[in-house]
């Protein structure tokens, strides 16, 4: 049977729930699932992988230079473990989007970006121009196939009866120096992580000001959700960055999406519209964002969020 | 830094709602407005910045597609490049394949840094940039909302998952660029009319030695699923039941 890599994503000790899909597109594949944990310390993280429904293995590979995710460091190392596998898998998240096409060049291998279908082991689907297209493709026999598996399409696998085996692996590899991590602005925050959460709460540019983004905020605390901004609210400053849902942000499928003050253009569309149920409030009847919602209501923000969060606690 | 090199790709403009042709075999491209992928003036405005602050002597601006390309890389000299190459290649290539070319042009013309879009909007691969620094065997930044030149290194701050993380990479080097790193300046008139005096080289693939390998074949075109309309709520009060009644608060 043919070998399938997956590469994890973690930091801090924990693994990222994006591995957990990564893990359910390799079982579509089909073949032997090994998930490799490249860390200074992995052996919290390989643990976790250990416990994935359909993983037969963990290679678990400790340096040093691995402390943090950078793929120039990476890459060679991952491009060793890939020997010999039919499929070399990684998240579309900014984790894998940077890893994954240096270990292609490196492998030599084409490589099929946001995957989200699985047709056959050489065949699957993915979004082009911003998810206006979906395309087939297929790859050539015989060669080696790298992926960035969409996760908002696949969902995560469960956990397995057993744990798979841990094998300790070392790589033969030099760690470039040409490449130095220097902060990363870790957001610690108790709200629902966007990428994960069951329900976001998403503003646009008619918020106004970072003041008045806070409306968002405490309706999503209303309902558990996740906060989510359109690229105009992120790039006036009323959000971060890391909230940017759309083709150039985080795409997502949570269960609830509740667009306010968000007008619907295709960038924003292509990262939310596989969720579940769509809610829009815009004042703009015609607003392109009704195109696409299951429930539409039409009025000023402003009014209505004191409203629904008054009802909702009623 | 003497030479920076700035990848632009030409792409259906970013305002064109694109539609798949009926017969599957691609998406409507007739009478369509064709221009810089977004990210990549992004790339040139940046560039244009290091030269003008004097970090860098030239701006070359190069790119992989077919004859028209040309109109592309005249506005990038217009916006302020230096000069441009275009490696002339009728069918769309694969990031593969544009890596593999613009190496080639790396290691013709020395550059010290290249500067190309996190991703093009049109396949939406975002790979180019990276299996280029793979080639080259150099270090790479991806998404960076800013570029800071300390010396022989630059000091890149990338929009990542968690928020921004900040790498120090030494050049030569190969960044690629967000959104929010710069606005990029306007063309004026005069500079259209400057532009179309400036060097355009054309060359292909097999001049530059590179071969084509590209085993991934498109079987198929199709529009994404359409959601269906849902329904309009008259206030507030109708949504929340209708949530509460789903189940889905
Ligand atoms: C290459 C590229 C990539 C992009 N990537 C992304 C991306 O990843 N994510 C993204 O979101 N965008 C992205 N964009 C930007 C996108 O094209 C839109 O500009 C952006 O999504 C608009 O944000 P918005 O809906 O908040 O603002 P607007 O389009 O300005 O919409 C604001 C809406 O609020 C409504 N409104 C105003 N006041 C009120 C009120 N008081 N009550 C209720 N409603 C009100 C208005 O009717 C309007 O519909 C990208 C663009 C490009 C070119
Ligand atoms: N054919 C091309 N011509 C010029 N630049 C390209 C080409 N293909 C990719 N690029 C560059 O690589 C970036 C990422 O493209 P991609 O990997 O296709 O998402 C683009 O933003 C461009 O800067």
């Amino acid at each position: 049977m043919s070998r399938i890599l997956v590469i994890a994503e973690h930091a801090a000790g924990k693994l990222n729930p994006s591995t957990a899909k990564v893990v359910a597109c390799a079982r579509a594949i089909g073949g032997e699932v090994e998930v490799a944990v490249l860390a200074a310390d992995g052996a919290a993280v390989a643990a976790q992988c250990a416990t994935l429904e359909g993983v037969s293995r963990v290679l678990q590979v400790d340096h040093p230079a691995n402390e943090h995710p950078l793929a120039a460091v990476l890459a060679p190392q991952v491009a060793a473990l890939a020997a010999g596998a039919g499929h070399v898998l990684g998240p579309s998240t900014t984790f894998g989007r940077d890893l994954m096409p240096r270990v292609a060049a490196l492998v030599k291998a084409p490589q099929l970006s946001e995957v989200m279908a699985v047709e056959s082991p050489r065949r699957f689907r993915r979004p082009v121009y911003a998810g206006n297209a979906v395309v087939t493709v297929e790859v050539a026999e015989g060669r080696q196939v790298v992926c960035t598996v969409r996760t908002a399409s696949f969902e995560a696998v469960g956990s397995a009866a057993a744990s798979a085996p841990v094998d300790q692996r070392s790589v033969e590899f030099s760690p470039p120096a040409h490449t130095r991590f220097v902060s990363v602005s870790a957001a610690a925050s108790d709200r629902p992580d966007l990428q994960t959460a069951a329900r976001v709460v998403s503003g646009g540019r008619a918020l106004g000001s970072a003041e008045k983004f806070q409306l968002i905020y405490s309706l999503a605390d209303k309902l558990g959700a996740a906060v989510g901004a359109s690229r105009a609210a992120v790039d006036a400053g009323y959000a971060p960055n890391e909230l940017q849902v759309g083709q150039t942000g985080k795409i997502i499928s949570p269960t609830l999406y509740v667009a306010v003050g968000i007008s619907g253009a295709i960038q924003h569309v292509t990262g939310m519209k596989d969720s579940g149920v769509i809610v829009a409030i815009n004042k703009d009847a015609e607003a392109p964002i009704f195109e696409i919602a299951d429930y539409g209501l039409v009025g000023d923000l402003f009014a209505l969020l004191p409203e629904i969060e008054t009802l909702l606690a009623s | 830094m003497q030479k920076i090199m700035v990848c632009v790709k030409r792409v259906i403009d970013y305002n064109v709602r694109v539609r798949v042709k009926p017969d599957g075999s691609g998406v409507v491209t007739e009478g369509v407005k064709m221009s810089i992928n977004p990210f990549d003036e992004i790339a040139l405005e940046e560039a244009l910045r290091l030269r003008e602050q004097g970090a860098a002597t030239e701006v070359i601006a190069i790119s992989l597609g077919p004859d028209d390309t040309q109109q592309q890389l005249r506005t990038a000299l217009a916006m302020g490049a230096d000069r441009a190459i275009l490696v002339r290649h009728d069918a769309q290539a694969d990031p593969a394949t544009a890596a593999a070319a613009f190496m080639a042009l790396v290691s013709k013309e020395g550059a010290e840094l290249v500067l190309l879009g996190k991703q093009a909007i049109d396949d939406d691969a975002c790979q180019t940039g990276q299996r280029l620094a793979a080639l080259w065997d150099r270090p790479q930044a991806s998404a960076a909302s800013k570029i800071e030149v300390v010396g022989q290194s630059l000091r890149v701050t990338r929009e990542v998952d968690a928020g921004l993380e900040v790498n120090e990479i030494d050049l030569p080097g190969v960044v690629t660029v967000d959104l929010r790193l710069n606005e990029p300046r306007y063309v004026k008139l005069p500079d259209i009319m400057k532009a179309k005096k400036k060097p355009l080289e054309v060359t292909d693939l097999a001049a530059l030695g590179v071969e084509m390998d590209e085993p991934v074949t498109v079987l198929k075109w199709e529009p994404p699923p359409q959601r269906t309309k849902g329904i309009m709520v008259k206030d507030a009060a109708e949504l929340v039941s209708a949530l509460k009644q789903k189940g889905l608060v």
